[in-house]
Parts: C-alpha cells; structure tokens; sequence
C-alpha cells in the first residue's frame, strides 16, 4: 500500500481496524474525537463489527470489557480525565486476564487541565492507575507511522498476554498530519479468542470473575499475573537509541518529546557536542537494561519531559546510582521547540565540563 | 411414581450461600428452570453484580462473567454488540441498578439493547450489611438510616422501572415479587416473558423482583414475607409497567 497522509488519531483508527477490532466503545473528549469519528464512519458498518458512542468512559470501558469476555478485539480511547474514569474498568481487564487496548491522546493536567498536549499522565499509566496489584503494557510513539504500527503490535501483544494495553500518545501526536503506510490489511475473518465466553455449548459452562473469598486463591492471581509481567518485561521491553554510540551526555525523552529532542540534538551534534539520545518506546516494560548498558560509559544524562518529572523515577531506578541525572520539563501543556531543548543541552553539557 | 418437581438441569449441585429466608435462591431456582424450558443453557451469558449474587456462577449452570458495581448493562450492551447470537442477562441489585449503575442502566435501554435485566429490589444493601439503598422505603431502617429513611434529608424511593418504561427503548417490564406461591409463580412467567422479548429482537426487557432480605429487615421470614406485602408493594406496586412487544403471555 502506498503512504497516505493522515492525522495520529485516524492512523491509530485505520491501523485498528485492519488489526481486526471488531468494537469500538467511546465518548468524546478532545484531543481525541477524531478517532472516535472515524470509527464511527469506518468501523459502524463493517460486517460483524460495532460502533458505540457510550454515556460515558465508565460505561464505554465496560463495554469493551463485555466484548473482549466473548473473545473479539475492542479497544476505547480517550484523553486525561477520561482515562482517570477507565481506571476502574481497566483493573477488572488485568484482573480477569482479558486483551483491550486503550488509547490516551494525553492532555494537560491535573483536573480539566487543558486540551493542549502534556506527558503528565506517564505516572497513571505506568504504575497501573486503577486499584490492585498488576501493571498494562504501555506503549509511546512518537510519530504518526508509529502510531499505526504500535497500535497494531498492541491488539497482537493484548491477545498473547491476555492483559490491557495501553498506547500513550499526546494531543500533538493525535492532531498533527504525517504520511503513513499500513502494513496489514484488514483480516476477512477477524479471530476470535480460543478461550472466549460463548456459551455452554460442546463443554462445561465456566465463569470469569475477579473476586474471591479465597485469600490463596487470590494470591496465586497476583502471582500468576507477576510471573507473566515479568515475561513481558523480558520480551517486550523496546526502545530506540540515536547518536549514542560515542555520547557523553545522554538525553531519555519519550512520545512526542523525543521527537523535539532528536532536533535539538541535531542542532548541538552540528556544535560538535557528542550528545545522544535514549527513547523507551514501551514506557512499561520500561527500558532498564538499555540504561544500564549504556551507564557502562555515559555518567551524564539529561530527561527531557512534558511534565515535572515522572520517567526520571525510571531513569533513576534504573541507573542505581551510576549515572548523574538532571531534568527539563515543561508542564501544562506547553510545548518547547527543539532550539529552546538545544540551549538547555549545550548549558547542561558545558556546566559538566564535558567539553573538554 | 409421578415425577411433580426436580432439580433444573441448569441449576448446579451447590448449598446457597444465602441467609435463611433470602429471596436469590429463589430466583436463582426460577431462572434456571425458563432456561431449561425455553432450551437456552448452550447460548446464555448471564452478568452477575457486586452484591450478595456475585456468586450466582457458583449455582447457575451457564457462562457467566462478573461486572463492575453497576455497570452490568454496559457489559452486556459490549457483550451482544460483539456476539449478538447471545441470549443475555444482568442480574441486578437495587443498588447496582438504581444506584451506581442509573446511567448504564438507562442509556441501554435508551439504545433499546437487546437484553433483559433481572433487578432483585430488596430495598437495602444487604451483602455490606443493610445500609440504605436507592429504593428503602420512607421511614424504614437502616444501618445508615438510623432513624428511618427521612424523605427530606434522604430522598425518596427511586423507581427505576417506572423510569425504565418513559424509554423508547424498553418493551417489556413488570414488577413481581417471591412472596407467595402464587407470586412465585407470576415471577417465572415473567421472565420467561423477559428472555422471549429478547429472543425476537424486540428491546429491552425488565423483570423487577421484590425479594425479601429477612436478615438485613431484621424479621423472620414470614414477616420480611408479609411485609412485602402490606408496605414494599405498596410503594412499589406489583402488575405490569410496560409491555409494547404485541406478543402473547409466554406460558
């Protein structure tokens, strides 16, 4: 297929749909409604798929709850205060070991915040955001393509982990227009879950519940969910690395702030600063490893967020005290151009002497 | 020998977990029976909610999948967008259904899903132990009602299903209740009528079953049994809300 030229949240509706979602449940927030419209247009009135516009993100989660217990891809997205709604729904898919993906088109925060876009959600993303003990798969592009592509990996990775995903972009990433090209075509057939509720036909009717006045019961629960999240964290932790090989100062940005970040390091590369930059492209798995890897030669590294600093917990975590970390972030909403990050690179980079 | 009752095949062999004099068992019995009759145990998904029923898998025999408090009729709204070959039901509390899940409730049967809804009113809270639910009746106690439900400060018994029947999407709903043989007897015609409207694609169904809750009333059965009738039926009268499915009684 050749590129087409798209905005984020219609590539992530397109790239669903030819992933074989079969449901789509969702309200309107911005800066997201053009998902849930091109749904509505797309999606309606394909065979054997549905489209519903809920009363609210409660109920649009429950739904998608409802249509991954009979064993067909559903997804539901929002922004901010919605996915704060969904929480509740999104801890009873990791409870029940169900697939969902759940997009958030990130906005300003806390509160009603602003529609503008902000990373501050990294936090309630990360470290699962409803109640309980489990974690979803958190995945953060950083381009349009990618946006495709991940959303496409998300309904793979849902199924084979029977856990809620998560894709966490931003209100640039769901706005702005970039070419893109999908890379699957929509199934004839869309699967259906092997271990689906469908009715007690041909076996032993069965139920799928989360509670349990079992106290071991429940704690084999969480240790089975443990043991899987651990799998994920080995398997599917991803990342992308640019200009690190030779660097002495690394940047970890993620989203749409690496993207910002890739320019202001090309501007100071151009300086003759050696300056890389590290992006977790799974927020959760976070890129550990890769951390501490590179912490074998890097001792200085700068995280770049559109909050007050969330992932630098990570990055810290991650480092166990091996590297020194310093932090720029831009809240609510505001967005800084890569010239702005250029210039807090280059004070940062000669602050510590590496020039020398 | 004649053969006069036995055990539905649907219902499985399990002790109730419910107190003396519970209406659920009831219901439980009640529901698996249509379902045998009406032959629907291989294509039925019921939606148990959080409350004294979240147990109800341990004793119907068919698929079943636990919802959040009060979102049951979303879960069966995605469950029959997604596989509308499905027969299916929420089974509700007054709290789950009139409470915490007024507008799934509502906006389902606004969309005139195709699904029926079991709602046991009982009038309290009983799996947290008797507080006050949307549906207590004016002066009656509870845990949180300490002094008798006061209209002023509390509000007044929600009725849902009278509620329910301003809604293009609803076409059948009747209130019934398990207090008598007789009663009894009506409640399973309902939902067999429920589950019928359901079949031929005709909206939104509704059985509202009073149900007695002698422990959190603080009677003994027969009196939690007498007072559905001399005080909840009362507020909430029994007899037909709604029925535009131009269908016959199911028998």
């Amino acid at each position: 297929m050749t590129k087409v030229l798209m905005n984020g949240s219609s590539a992530i509706a397109e790239a669903a749909i030819r992933a074989g979602c079969q449901c789509y449940f969702g309200y309107p927030i911005t800066p997201q409604n053009e998902l849930t419209e091109y749904m509505a247009t797309n999606l309606s009135r394909r065979k054997g798929c549905s489209f519903v516009q809920a009363e609210s993100e409660i109920s649009a989660i429950n739904m998608v709850y409802g249509a991954s217990l009979v064993g067909v891809r559903a997804m539901t997205s929002s922004s901010g205060p919605g996915i704060s709604l969904k929480q509740e729904g999104i801890s009873f898919l990791a409870a029940c070991e169900l697939p969902a993906v759940i997009v958030n088109m990130s906005r300003g925060g806390p509160g009603m915040g602003s529609i503008a876009a902000a990373q501050s959600d990294y936090f309630q993303a990360t470290r699962g955001g409803g109640h309980g003990d489990y974690r979803t798969i958190v995945m953060a592009p950083s381009s349009v393509q990618e946006l495709a592509d991940l959303t496409h990996r998300a309904f793979h990775l849902a199924d084979k982990y029977k856990t809620p995903v998560m894709i966490l972009g931003d209100g640039i990433l769901g706005q702005m227009m970039e070419p893109v090209k999908f890379k699957h075509e929509a199934p004839a057939e869309p699967p259906i879950r092997h271990d689906a509720l469908r009715g007690a036909k041909g076996r032993r009717s069965k139920f799928i519940k989360s509670l349990t006045s079992n106290d071991t019961e429940l704690e084999e629960l969480n240790w089975s969910l443990f043991r899987r999240y651990e799998l994920i964290k080995k398997k599917e932790t991803t990342y992308e690395t640019f200009l690190a090989d030779d660097a002495e100062l690394v940047v970890v940005a993620f989203g749409i702030a690496a993207r910002i970040a890739k320019g202001a390091i090309k501007t100071v590369r151009s300086e003759g600063l050696k300056v890389g930059l590290l992006r977790p492209v799974t927020l959760w798995p976070f890129p550990a490893e890769a951390v501490q890897e590179l912490a074998k030669k890097v001792k200085h590294y700068l995280v770049f967020e559109m909050n007050m600093g969330q992932m630098i917990e990570d990055v810290q975590l991650s480092l166990e005290g091996k590297g020194e970390v310093s932090f720029y972030g831009r809240p609510g909403g505001v967005i800084p151009t890569p010239s702005e990050v250029a210039r807090v690179i280059s004070r940062l980079y000669y602050q510590k002497g590496l020039s020398k | 020998m004649k053969t006069v009752y036995s055990r539905p095949k649907s219902l499985k062999m399990a002790q109730f977990h419910y107190c003396p004099g519970c209406g659920h068992s009831i219901v439980h019995r009640l529901i698996c029976e249509v379902i045998d009759e009406m032959n629907l145990q291989e294509k039925v998904i019921g939606i148990p909610p959080a409350g004294c029923s979240v147990f109800a898998y341990h004793y119907l025999d068919i698929d079943m999948a636990e919802s959040a408090h009060g979102r049951g009729a979303a879960v069966a709204t995605g469950i029959k967008r997604a596989f509308p070959e499905a027969i299916v039901f929420t089974y509700q509390g007054d709290g789950d259904m009139a409470a915490i899940g007024t507008a799934e409730t509502i906006h389902a049967a606004n969309r005139g899903e195709n699904i029926t809804t079991i709602f046991v009113n009982n009038a309290v809270y009983g799996m947290t132990g008797g507080q006050m639910a949307p549906t207590t009746l004016p002066g009656q106690k509870t845990t949180t009602t300490p002094y008798g439900r006061d209209s002023i400060l509390e509000g007044h018994p929600l009725k849902i299903s009278e509620m329910l029947a301003l809604v293009k999407g609803t076409t059948y709903i009747e209130r019934v209740a398990v207090n008598s043989p007789a009663n009894i007897r009506k409640t399973k015609k309902a939902i067999k009528k429920a589950f019928q409207t359901q079949i031929d694609k005709l909206g939104f169904s509704v059985v509202e079953i009073l149900s007695p809750c002698p422990v959190n009333w603080k009677m003994s059965p027969l009196e939690a049994w007498r007072w559905i009738d001399k005080e909840m039926s009362q507020e909430f009268p029994l007899g037909l809300i709604k029925d535009t499915t131009g269908r016959k009684d199911a028998d």
